[in-house]
């Protein structure tokens, strides 16, 4: 029970409602004595959040150490002695905030790692900048510097510029030689072989007392390389933070019966088939299963799309995703778990996902177009000079000067800088995404699928039409007592009030209870002594007079119809793809202005469809949510899912929207083409620096000066046309 | 120009103590928590170890 000082005490925050409290042993660590736990906490904002979680949980008995991260939702949690960790959840969860155990062992902490290395990489090389520059500026603007003071200042140059290159550039180096024993060129070869030529032609014209000096370039070529892929690592790992997060709060868990008949909490991976499973109302499944005992009702919306709940009885397989809604259930998990309908979803998304992975960034392309032109200038450069009679030093320091010059500041910071704008923009509308390329995929999407239930309706039947008060206010009595989504919708229409006595639930019936004194019971027609009239339809009867039928529907949601003519406007093409009967699914279709429309569809004559249009050349978006959309959101040219839907979808999806508004699929695309067309430009205008500098760098007046500045100006252009993503006007802001 | 002999290598000193400095404090989780450290300070109770 919730009071009412529930959730963050600012008001600034909803109270999450307290759900199904999952048994968190599983994820139990221990670690010298201490047992350890790690919490996904939603809902925490300030400071009064902090302390009223960490004062609650470290009253428990026990505790050692309890420390909520504000910024990333973590909380990391000890103790010693026999504390339930069950209580830990609960403890949090009475406060109404949202909590989940959280499996230490699949936060993979790489990402995190690449990053904080490339911050340090990046910070050395700045500070080796503003040395280097230092030092280097007086020789710039001072011609008449003595010969001896400049041969003492450029060694001290070295002395800062190549530890600072031989630690900072080793990001590269690695990458170029792994790329060349690849048999490749990527990026990092020109990037590696500038910086070291710069660094070694330097030591050489020091050491001869000659003029110029290329330390402070490379040093400078490195930081700004660092900056691009420092924030192309930082988005990379908050998109992978924040899929983890979701994905630790549905963390799939199950409650399985040992042979002893001991009930004990097991991760939904460890369940091996013939595991028998015991499944609480409320309680979603995790695996493929047979019922073996109990009988329910189950609610098959995430599996099929179909909104009315169907009967669940001995013998019955029960796909995974299948939510359990009246009484609990014993379950086997399927010993033919090849022959599932999970197995054949990830066969599906296995062959997705290949396809996916065979997408080639623009920024790739752009590179591979790149990097041998770089190389013919500077041969040709080198080649030039000795025909003309200039020394092979001569010729190899202008040659070198080229390949500085010319190295990829602009062309590597073109694609990070429009992302990380693009992604700060998106977050800020709370949509993040998922893969790095998938801006690009989505700008180039011209047909959008969309799934019907809870994605294109708010997937939680409503009820229709007009009721008697006194009726309306009698059948809440009984349907505030059950979990059954045709009686959500009338307590929901209702609000809140008593609830019936006696009330007892006849799995895949109804409910039954008395008001005033008199049985009364809400369910299906032939339990309330009525003639059944189709449709999705729920009956109540009271002793003595004529049953009443509620009628219900699966809403389309406000905003659909608007959107979808925002995307035609944008020249996409919608279509309706689902897996729910053809009458329900013509009448969403028409509701919502989609002429084409498909219905009754499996998640394979789903992926089957998307293939379909992909031969016909069109690029597909596909926006879904459920078990049976997984396959055909990873076979997709690019796919959208919303926050709610199930692990596999938001994995298997490009970009994940938060927030119960459509609007964000029409605001996803524009961002994607936007930040396409900026990338385009950078691209552009990458090329036209080039064409200015590299003639400059070939006849050989590319001073260290001119180097300095024509680096720091290009990448100065198109970072600034990144930020453009930041301020510019999204036509859904408007509203 | 002798003066460069005490100048320059003053120079890379503060900037080598200053890098160390940011290193530690990323190191040593500072960083960690940029919003619980800011709501943390208008707490009057010490906290659980």
């Amino acid at each position: 029970m919730m009071d009412a000082t529930a959730g963050c005490p600012s008001g600034l925050a909803p109270a999450t409602p307290a759900g199904v409290a999952q048994d968190p042993a599983a994820f139990v660590t221990e670690s010298r004595g201490r047992r350890i736990l790690e919490i996904m906490v939603r809902g925490a904002s300030c400071g009064g959040c902090l302390s009223k979680i960490e004062g609650a949980v470290g009253k428990l008995p026990g505790i050692e150490q309890a420390r909520l991260n504000l910024s990333t939702g973590r909380m990391h949690v000890e103790w010693t002695g026999g504390l339930q960790p069950k209580r830990v959840i609960e403890t949090i969860t009475k406060l109404g905030y949202g909590a989940a155990a959280f499996d230490a062992g699949r936060q993979d902490n790489t990402e995190g790692q690449t990053e904080q290395r490339l911050l340090i990489a990046m910070v050395v090389a700045g500070v080796a900048t503003m040395g280097v520059m230092m030092v280097a500026e007086p020789l710039w603007f001072s011609p008449d510097v003595s010969p001896e003071t400049r041969t003492l200042l450029h060694w001290v140059s070295a002395l800062i510029a190549i530890p600072a290159t031989a630690f900072s550039g080793r990001p590269f180096f690695e990458s170029a030689v792994a790329s060349i024993r690849r048999g490749r060129l990527n990026m990092d070869v020109p990037i590696s072989l500038a910086v070291i030529l710069a660094i070694g032609i330097s030591i050489y014209e020091t050491a001869r007392g000659g003029e110029h000096a290329y330390f402070d370039a490379s040093v400078m070529l490195l930081f700004f390389l660092l900056i691009g892929r420092f924030f192309d690592a930082r988005l990379r790992r908050r998109a992978y933070a924040a899929a983890n997060a979701l994905a630790a709060l549905q963390t799939a868990t199950a409650t399985r019966i040992g042979p002893l008949g001991a009930a004990e909490a097991v991760r939904a991976s460890d369940i091996r088939p013939g595991d028998v499973l015991l499944v609480a109302a409320g309680e979603r499944l995790a695996v493929d299963a047979e019922v073996v005992s109990g009988a329910s009702e189950i609610d098959l919306r995430m599996v099929t799309g179909e909104v009315t709940p169907s009967a669940a009885y001995a013998g019955q397989v029960l796909h995974a995703g299948a939510v359990n809604l009246s009484a609990p259930l014993r379950v086997r998990a399927a010993a033919a778990a090849s022959q599932s309908l999970t197995a054949e979803i990830s066969r599906l998304l296995e062959a997705g996902e290949q396809k996916k992975s065979s997408y080639r960034r623009i920024a790739d392309r752009a590179a591979e177009a790149y990097v041998p032109q770089v190389h013919i200038a500077a041969a040709l450069t080198f080649v030039g000079w000795l025909v003309f009679g200039a020394s092979v030093s001569q010729a190899a320091f202008t040659a070198i000067t080229v390949l500085i010059i010319t190295c990829p500041c602009a062309i590597a910071l073109a694609a990070p800088m429009v992302q990380v704008a693009a992604a700060g923009r998106l977050f800020k509308h709370g949509a993040y995404l998922a893969s790095g390329d998938a801006l690009e995929r989505i700008a180039a999407v011209d047909h959008v699928v969309f799934d019907k239930t809870g994605t294109l309706t708010l997937g939680d039947p409503k009820l229709v039409g007009d009721y008697p008060t006194e009726q309306m206010a009698k059948a809440a009595m009984l349907a505030r007592a059950s979990r059954h989504p045709f009686s959500r919708a009338i307590a929901h229409a209702a609000g809140a009030g008593p609830v019936a006595e006696h009330v007892e639930e006849h799995p895949g019936e109804g409910v039954s209870g008395e008001i005033d004194g008199r049985q009364a019971r809400l369910g299906s027609a032939a339990f309330c002594g009525a003639a059944a009239r189709g449709g999705s339809e729920l009956w109540f009867a009271v002793a003595g007079e004529t049953p009443v039928a509620f009628r219900f529907e699966d809403a389309l949601r406000p905003e659909a119809k608007e959107t979808i003519e925002r995307l035609r406007s944008m020249g996409l093409s919608v279509e309706l793809l689902s897996g729910d009967s053809d009458a329900r699914v013509a009448k969403a279709a028409a509701d919502a202005g989609i002429t084409e429309w498909s219905a009754a569809a499996t998640p394979v004559s789903k992926a089957e469809r998307l293939a379909k249009l992909e031969r016909e050349g069109r690029k597909v978006l596909m926006v879904g949510d459920g078990l049976n959309d997984a396959a055909a959101l990873a076979g997709a040219h690019a796919s959208l899912a919303p926050g709610g839907a199930v692990d596999v979808s938001r994995l298997a999806s490009d970009c994940v929207y938060s927030g119960d508004s459509l609007r964000s699929v029409a605001l996803i695309v524009e961002v994607a083409r936007a930040s396409r067309q900026r990338m385009r430009e950078n691209f552009a205008f990458a090329a036209l620096y080039n064409l200015v500098a590299v003639p400059v760098a070939v006849v050989g007046w590319a001073t260290p000066v001119v180097a300095a500045a024509a680096m720091s100006l290009s990448s100065a252009v198109v970072t600034l046309n990144a930020l453009r993503l930041s301020v510019m006007t999204l036509k859904e802001d408007g509203k | 120009m002798t003066v460069l002999i005490y100048m320059l290598p003053a120079a890379l000193l503060l900037a080598a103590v200053g890098l160390a400095g940011f290193v530690w404090s990323l190191r040593s989780g500072q960083f960690d928590d940029p919003a619980g450290a800011a709501a943390r300070i208008l707490e009057d109770k010490d906290p659980i170890p």
